[in-house]
């Protein structure tokens, strides 16, 4: 298996389907986990490293998934490789700009990720499109399950499962969802959801941005205590609480943008529509941005039935006005594969070569131009 | 939305918790959240925790003393000046060894908690199992006293004197 295999098109979870879809992307639950009997990695000689590596790849390679597994060694993957898992979410930035023996084991689906020698020896995750944290968990519970059949966690009767960093023990469990909210931004209300976040003692940062911008609008919100609280518990909250309560806000907001602040509404609409259509040379940041705000366009036709001139442009034309009796616009698929594909790692691989900026962006631009055009 | 407790003032204290199934939301003005005893906790990074505990001043002693500041694990090695440093420890004993400081940190770091809550691994022995059992019922115990549940209570009581004897 090729990561040439899956680059050419967008993973599962990031399909824009699920349970909330129109303001979440998708759902991940994270373990920390680490074996009895073995230094945490910090102490850990190369040797030691590489002893459970082996050990961990032995266990991982043969579970029942239902689907392929494969593995790739971190630290020999080439940089252009290592950023694409990182834009892919399949490693951590973290564990790409690592040292010393390390890999990943992955489902060809992209549902699950095993990163060993991480911060901690193993990290498992699951992941699904939309609000799915009740789905992700129980077959991260089967998963984890099944490996511990083969080997010993470290674990405390105190403490529960520990971990490298004091701040992971107890449960190891990071349960993240992320959120699309463009309108929340628009209106100028984001820092409602930021200090919501903060009072409920839950970490938010920026995706696919450099630092803790957020491009394209797109938020990670996760928990942060581990310890004391259950899984089902931090589960049942995120899900029947937190992100309920999220995704109402920027309903909310969507709503007010097309009640009172219809011209701001598709003048964004309208110029990125411009901007994507024509660019030449396009930043991965600014086709972020720009993508955005069709993404919250089309969510809003299908799910609230928004038909502003804008959004009848966007959703029912073709950009281009050639002869083809083309009736269905952009479609969220077309969208959501432009976001991936044209970042950074993403374009290079598919091209076959490393490229320096400004041929990135004229690649970015041209793939933009005639997918919209294309619908 | 108005404050529940005084019903005037705007709420801007929103509070959601899940206990053992239960949905609890509190929205409270500023004013009654502080007489409440709520106070909105600003996150606090582990390695600040640890940078201001580790700079303590020699009055603090109880809680850092020298033995601390010279221990070292004998399994790994590790000490507190390297934990300083990156933030991570060198092995699962290194809990054991530094309990003292670690469980400062680890209670500030998780809200408060100090105690183990949820899954187990299936091939734990019987014996910590129960184990695991008391302490979870003693924090179930420690908290009916403190919401002054009596009831509650004494049930966990009798649960807990059954499973020590
Ligand atoms: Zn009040
Ligand atoms: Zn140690």
């Amino acid at each position: 298996m090729k990561l040439t295999d899956i680059s050419g098109d967008i993973n599962e979870w990031f399909s824009g389907s699920g349970p909330l879809a129109d303001v979440v992307i998708s759902s991940r639950i994270r373990l920390a986990r680490n074996l009895a009997g073995h230094k945490f990695l910090s102490r850990c000689s190369a040797s030691e490293r590489s002893a459970i590596l082996k050990e961990l790849r032995d266990v991982l390679m043969p579970l029942e998934l239902g689907d392929k597994i494969f593995y790739i060694s971190v630290d020999k993957a080439p940089v252009l490789d290592r950023s694409f898992l990182v834009e892919r979410y399949l490693i951590s930035r973290h564990h790409a700009e690592g040292r010393g023996p390390r890999g990943v084991v992955i489902a060809q689906r992209e549902f699950f990720t095993a990163m060993i020698n991480e911060e901690d020896h193993l990290r498992i995750q699951v992941l699904k499109a939309g609000l799915q944290l009740s789905q992700c968990a129980e077959q991260m519970n089967h998963i984890d399950d099944a490996i511990e059949q083969k080997v010993d966690y470290a674990f405390s009767p105190r403490y529960g499962y520990l971990t490298a960093c004091p701040t992971n023990l107890g449960t190891g469990i990071r349960v993240s969802v992320m959120l699309h909210l463009p309108a929340l931004k628009m209106t100028d209300q984001i820092e409602k959801f930021f200090n919501a976040a903060r009072d409920m003692n839950l970490a938010v940062r920026g995706l696919f941005g450099e630092g803790t911008e957020a491009a394209g609008d797109f938020y990670q919100i996760s928990n942060q205590a581990t310890l004391g609280v259950s899984e089902a518990d931090i589960i049942s909250q995120f899900e029947n609480a937190i992100i309920p309560d999220i995704a109402e806000y920027e309903k909310a907001a969507r709503t007010l943008l097309l009640s009172k602040q219809l011209d701001v509404l598709d003048d964004k609409i309208s110029r990125a529509m411009a901007l994507l259509g024509n660019a030449h040379l396009i930043s991965s940041q600014e086709a972020l941005f720009l993508l955005s705000h069709l993404r919250m366009g089309i969510n809003m036709h299908e799910y609230m039935g928004a038909s502003t001139p804008a959004i009848k442009r966007l959703c029912t034309q073709s950009q281009q006005d050639d002869d083809t009796d083309k009736t269905g616009g952009v479609s969220i698929a077309t969208i959501n594969r432009l976001f991936m594909l044209t970042l950074p790692a993403h374009l290079q691989l598919n091209y076959g070569k490393p490229l320096d900026p400004t041929h990135r962006d004229i690649l970015r631009a041209k793939i933009i131009r005639s997918e919209l055009a294309s619908g | 939305m108005r404050c529940q407790i005084c019903k005037e003032n705007e709420a801007t204290i929103h509070l959601t918790e899940i206990t053992d199934g239960l949905r609890n939301e509190m929205h409270l003005c500023e004013l009654c959240a502080e007489e409440e005893g709520i106070t909105i906790k600003s996150q606090v990074s582990i390695n600040e925790l640890l940078s201001s505990l580790l700079a303590a001043k020699p009055t603090d002693e109880e809680l850092l003393g020298d033995s601390e500041r010279k221990l070292s694990c004998p399994r790994c090695g590790f000490t507190l000046e390297q934990f300083h440093k990156k933030g991570l420890l060198g092995c699962p004993y290194d809990y054991e060894v530094f309990d003292k400081i670690l469980s400062v940190l680890i209670e500030k770091a998780h809200d408060g908690q100090t105690v183990h809550r949820g899954k187990v691994p299936s091939k734990t022995p019987t014996q910590m199992k129960s184990q695991i059992e008391l302490l979870d019922l003693r924090r179930q115990l420690d908290a009916a006293v403190k919401s002054e549940d009596y009831e509650k209570a004494a049930k966990l009581r009798d649960k807990i004197n059954q499973i020590e004897n």
